[in-house]
């Protein structure tokens, strides 16, 4: 069998947590306190990486460890633009990403929100010019909420999508 | 001609069958009278005249069907007219009966559907002056009561069928080879019915069918059991049973529409009537091992029939292998009840006959209407292969709705009718079990098994046929631009399909008759083994299955929770491009096809299946490092026939060619010949 | 059944059940996720989490392949009714629900294959890849699983004499000794490796996969928004429900209200509640501490469990 008495003993030891405490954003934006209205709750995102160079990518990974562990808030990232409430992007978006970025967005149920992960997303950070970059997100789709740093830290992120889930 | 009621005990029952009989005549005469009139008149109206006849002679077996079902008494006709010395006689008993309003019933539907239906040959002179005859053979093979009416009837309906299959020969060249192995596989049959019959009536010492029953019980063991083995050879390959099946999944899908719904809803069915009216009735039961022998044969055909109809991409090669799969589950049934009998079960057995039968009537309800909307799909797309079919449901919406109850059904969910029959055949199976009896003990359980297996693989197979065929993108031109059939052909194919829902809510307007059938052909005295009412089950045991209350409970909740869905809903329903992670053009052959969705099932049964595939890939003359073509070619051949059937007729055809040297065309060797045959005459003489 | 149940008492037990399955099914999935995600070391979502979902996803735009048509829409509505009349006849808390004559095994069986077929079909009308893939892989572990599913049910009816699932924890009931006998060991083994299947847990389904190409149900309803997914995610956690509430009643069945009664019925609430639970969490458990298996060893599982099946209903011929 699967479950050896060593296995269990260690899962028996991983039942007690110890995530990190996680800061509520202060002010929020119109946009964020209608979106949170709607959540009440219950948050999931599907992740475009428009050309990220994947520094965001591994904050967002952490951002469901057990430290930081976002899924307690009810946030969770799908697979389905259909399943979510919004997009969570990061990297400034090339021109390959362009128009499935905006598939994307017109694939996920209305209302939604997209969230830009990262200096890049904001403003192309340290892409900005190169020749494969058509913009930043908010050149490309509506942004609802930017999360600065590059890469942002996994409680940053955290914090501003609590503000989306209301929790 | 006379036609004489066997023993009136009073006036009105008396002339009451006096009409029967009648009816029973006229039936035959207006269907021939439609075959003549299908050779005769032009084409113009051939099509709406032999229709309408064949219609006309269809009610009247219905009718006297429903009459003997209904009130019990036989129907005799005896003419010596047609056949000489011997004479034609006719008597539809309940059991006949109830095979002859199946067949009048799927005959209506057909030929109604067939006044839309044009294209395939089947409205030459030829076909028009045969699809009468084939429909009356197919009234009156159930009625025959002599060997030799019975076998001119057999194999007058074989020889129908047979220029039916051939239809449209002169447009499509593979259907010479399918009516081929049609004719081979039927004549075998037919000879091994011809041999069995025979020995039958010369050790019974008669050839009337109530004789021999009187007569059986007293013939050697080994008469009996030949009699038996030969007739379920016989029998079994008209059925489309395995090993003798081949050449169903090659007849039916080059057959007309309507002639693939006559042949697989029908005439098959003739194949369980024959094992059940020689076995239960002329031979009144046998030995164990008669009925573990139907029992395997049917449990291999219906797994083998499943598997293939799971991976098959051919529409109406799909719905053949079904029907071998579906005739499988009835000699399952079959030979249970056999089983039963002969282990001193008397009241399971009929139970389980009459499930098997019931599963028969369901299974011509059901296949009618898959093959009659199949054939509307083909005419108006002019395609088969589910591969490029796709989309259909939205462009044809009543025959793609028709289609869909058909394979809903078919798949045995409640609360359609094919759901009834199949709880009723592992109910009377179940309820056998806990037996001492060792036959019982290992045959039940495996029958349930693979009663189970099928019916998931059924479920595969019909969400394949109707998500891939009818659902989601056409996947080629003429489907892309196909419109509806004719209003005839969804009446046709609606007919069936309606009773797919009418009899999977009330069964029990179906179950009584059949209750009588089994009896009458078992001449048992038991009383209904099936609980009656709006309730489905076996007397005597706790529990039944309520199908009406099933429906309405299922309508109840749907139309709750759509309610509920359309309170909840705050804006309209958006429709959008699919999701296609972002791809640019989402196209009808980024689709699973047929092929790839039965893939995974036959790598799973690769042992069984041994689907061959072939990858071809030529690179560009620069570097072998870049493709230039690829094709892949894969294809799944019925195992029997490629170790089985072709190699004996390479063997016949090796055997055929030797003795071919021997006649060269010299007058010599010929005079040769005839000396040393007169010489070994005289040796063996003297 | 031996005493005739009030028809109140039967109208009211149904309902009861139909909440408590409405209900119990999505708070099932939610505790499964927490024991997860407590044995992962992360506290997790709280357990009603998945009322939560449904609460947002029933309120949100419904979107619809333009190639799709109306089996598409309807699937999901198809996929809870036919848990609902489950739910509603199914002695998941009394053994006498509304219609129990009529609950037969087989029919419950059927009636949870309408709801795997209705949404098969949803996929392929999509007319995508994932919803094809995903139809396929289902339907294929599904007609091998469904077969087991009918043997190891056999098993239990043998002893019983009947496929009525009342009688059988009624039968079972008065003879505590049948839940020891090997057949009801094996078919029980049977019965959970085809609720893993059936339900599309790990190993052979894993239910929080991101990537299409690993997913089984999942690729079956991307294209699902709104009130369609909330019903789709509703009728998942219910039919989770009450085949682990069938399995509880079938082989633990004490608790089960045997008679009509307030008391009884709060008894069997309880009991069936704390024994789906328990299973439940056993099941988060095991699937923490396994992996996905690749696709074509499922059917060696799946086909594992029908031969169990198979060997349970030899043996208790032979016991019998």
């Amino acid at each position: 069998m699967y479950l050896s008495t060593m296995r269990l003993s260690t899962l028996i030891r991983r039942w007690r947590t110890h995530p990190t405490d996680i800061p509520l954003a202060g002010t929020a934006s119109p946009a964020v306190g209608e979106a949170a209205r709607r959540n009440r709750g219950s948050l999931q995102l599907r992740h475009v990486d428009a050309g990220s160079c994947n520094g965001c990518e591994l904050e967002i990974a952490s951002i469901f460890s057990p430290v930081f562990d976002a899924e307690r808030f009810g946030i969770r990232l799908e697979a389905s633009p259909r399943h979510v409430d919004g997009l969570l992007v990061t990297g400034p978006v090339t021109r390959n990403m362009a128009d499935p970025l905006r598939k994307t967005l017109d694939a996920v149920p209305r209302p939604r929100v997209v969230v830009a992960v990262g200096d890049c997303a904001r403003n192309c950070g340290v892409f900005a010019g190169a020749y494969g970059v058509e913009g930043s997100v908010a050149d490309v789709v509506p942004v609802d909420v930017e999360i600065s740093g590059c890469p942002p830290d996994p409680a940053t992120i955290i914090t501003a999508l609590r503000g989306l889930a209301g929790t | 001609m006379s036609a004489r009621p066997r023993n009136d005990h009073h006036c009105a029952a008396g002339s009451r069958r006096h009409v029967t009989s009648l009816l029973l005549i006229a039936t035959a005469l207006v269907g021939l009278a439609a075959s003549a009139v299908g050779a005769l008149v032009t084409q113009r109206l051939r099509i709406q005249l032999v229709s309408v006849l064949t219609i006309a002679a269809c009610s009247g077996g219905l009718a006297v069907a429903i009459e003997v079902l209904r009130s019990g008494r036989s129907v005799v006709v005896h003419t010596h007219l047609l056949l000489p010395l011997v004479g034609f006689s006719l008597d539809l008993d309940r059991f006949g009966a109830l095979f002859v309003a199946v067949s009048a019933g799927v005959a209506i539907c057909a030929m109604v559907f067939r006044l839309g239906y044009h294209g395939h040959g089947l409205s030459s002179r030829t076909a028009s002056c045969v699809l009468p005859l084939f429909v009356t053979t197919l009234l009156l093979v159930p009625a025959a009561s002599s060997v030799t009416t019975f076998l001119f009837l057999w194999e007058l309906m074989a020889i129908a069928s047979l220029l039916l299959v051939l239809a449209d020969h002169r447009h499509r060249s593979e259907v010479a080879v399918a009516a081929v192995w049609y004719a081979v596989m039927t004549q075998a049959g037919a000879a091994a019915l011809l041999v069995g019959l025979v020995l039958l009536s010369t050790h019974a010492g008669s050839q009337s069918f109530s004789a021999i029953a009187d007569h059986s019980a007293h013939l050697p063991a080994w008469v009996r059991s030949t009699v038996f083995v030969l007739a379920v050879i016989g029998f079994g390959s008209k059925a489309g049973m395995v090993p003798l099946h081949v050449w169903l999944p090659r007849a039916h899908p080059e057959a007309p529409g309507p002639v693939s719904a006559l042949m697989s809803a029908a005439m098959v069915n003739l194949g369980v009537y024959g094992i059940v009216r020689l076995g239960d009735g002329l031979l009144g039961g046998g030995p164990t091992w008669w009925w573990l022998m139907v029992m395997a044969l049917g449990a291999l055909s219906a797994l083998y029939g499943s598997l293939h109809s799971a991976t098959s991409t051919d529409l109406k090669r799909l719905l053949a292998y079904s029907t071998t799969d579906n005739v499988g589950l009835m000699l399952l049934g079959v030979g249970a009840s056999g089983l039963f009998a002969s282990t001193g079960h008397p009241a399971l057995a009929l139970a389980a006959l009459a499930a098997a039968l019931l599963h028969m009537v369901f299974h011509a309800v059901f296949k009618g209407s898959l093959f009659l909307s199949a054939g509307s799909l083909q005419q108006a797309t002019g395609i088969r292969d589910l591969d490029r079919l796709g989309g259909l449901l939205g462009r044809m919406p009543v025959t793609g709705t028709l289609f869909m109850v058909g394979a809903l059904t078919i798949a045995a969910l409640p609360p359609l009718c094919g759901f009834v029959s199949e709880w009723l055949l592992l109910q009377a199976m179940l309820h056998g079990l806990p037996s001492l009896d060792p036959s019982l003990a290992i045959a039940l359980p495996l029958g349930v098994g693979v009663l189970a297996l099928t019916g998931g693989l059924t479920a595969l197979t019909f969400v394949k046929a109707v998500g891939i065929g009818l659902l989601g993108r056409a996947r080629s031109e003429p489907v892309a631009l196909a419109g509806e059939v004719p209003r005839s052909m969804w009446i046709g194919a609606g007919i069936p399909a309606a009773l797919c829902l009418v009899f999977g809510v009330a069964p029990l307007l179906v179950i009584p008759a059949v209750v009588e059938a089994a009896r009458t052909v078992t001449a048992s005295r038991l009383p209904n083994p099936f609980v009656g009412g709006w309730q489905v089950g076996l007397s005597g045991i706790h529990g039944v299955l309520a199908p009406g209350l099933l429906a309405a409970a299922l309508t109840v909740a749907v139309t709750l929770v759509a309610g509920i869905r359309r309170a909840l809903q705050r804006s309209a329903l958006r429709s959008t491009e699919a999701w296609g992670c972002g791809r640019e053009l989402q196209t009808a052959r980024m689709e699973y096809t047929a092929t790839s969705f039965g893939e995974p099932l036959s790598r799973v049964f690769e042992d069984v299946l041994s689907p061959s595939h072939d990858l071809d890939i030529s690179h560009v003359a620069e570097s072998r490092y870049y493709v230039e073509a690829a094709t892949f070619h894969t294809s799944l051949e019925d195992a029997f026939e490629r170790h089985g059937f072709r190699p004996a007729a390479a063997a016949l055809a090796w055997w055929g060619g030797l003795a071919r040297r021997v006649p060269n065309g010299s007058v010599h060797r010929y005079l040769a010949f005839g000396l040393i045959a007169l010489v070994v005459v005289l040796v063996v003489l003297g | 059944m031996t005493a005739q149940w009030p028809a109140v008492s039967v109208v009211a037990i149904s309902l009861l059940q139909v909440m408590t399955v409405a209900l119990g099914g999505p708070l099932l999935v939610g505790l499964m996720r927490k024991v997860r995600c407590r044995l992962e070391g992360r506290v997790g979502p709280p357990i009603h989490q998945p009322l939560l979902d449904l609460r947002k996803l029933a309120r949100r735009e419904r979107t619809r392949p333009d190639q799709a048509g109306w089996v598409f829409s309807a699937a999901p509505v198809v996929l809870v009714a036919t848990t609902l009349v489950v739910a509603v006849t199914a002695p998941l808390l009394a053994t006498d629900p509304a219609f129990a004559n009529s609950t037969d095994l087989f029919a419950v069986v059927y009636l949870l294959l309408v709801g795997s077929v209705a949404i098969a079909l949803a996929a392929l009308d999509t007319g995508t890849s994932f919803g094809g893939m995903g139809a396929s892989r289902a339907m294929t572990i599904g007609a091998l699983s469904e077969p087991a599913l009918l043997v190891a049910l056999l098993a239990l009816s043998v002893p019983a004499h009947s496929s009525n699932v009342p009688i059988i924890i009624a039968r079972s009931l008065a003879h505590p000794a049948w839940l020891a006998t090997p057949q009801r060991l094996l078919a029980l083994v049977a019965f959970l490796i085809v609720i893993v299947a059936e339900s599309g847990r790990l190993p052979v389904d894993n239910p929080s996969t991101h990537l299409e190409l690993t997913m089984i149900h999942e690729a079956m309803v991307l294209e699902y928004a709104g009130a369609d997914l909330a019903l789709v995610k509703l009728g998942e956690g219910m039919r989770l429900a009450v085949l682990l509430g069938l399995f509880a009643d079938l082989f633990i069945p004490w608790g089960i209200a045997t008679a009509p009664g307030a008391g009884h019925l709060a008894l069997g609430l309880v009991a069936t509640g704390a024994k789906v639970a328990v299973l439940g969490a056993a099941l988060a458990a095991f699937e923490v501490s396994v992996a996905k298996l690749r696709l074509f060893r499922v059917p060696e599982l799946v086909a594992g469990a029908f031969v169990l099946a198979v060997l349970a209903v030899i043996s208790a011929l032979v016991v019998a």
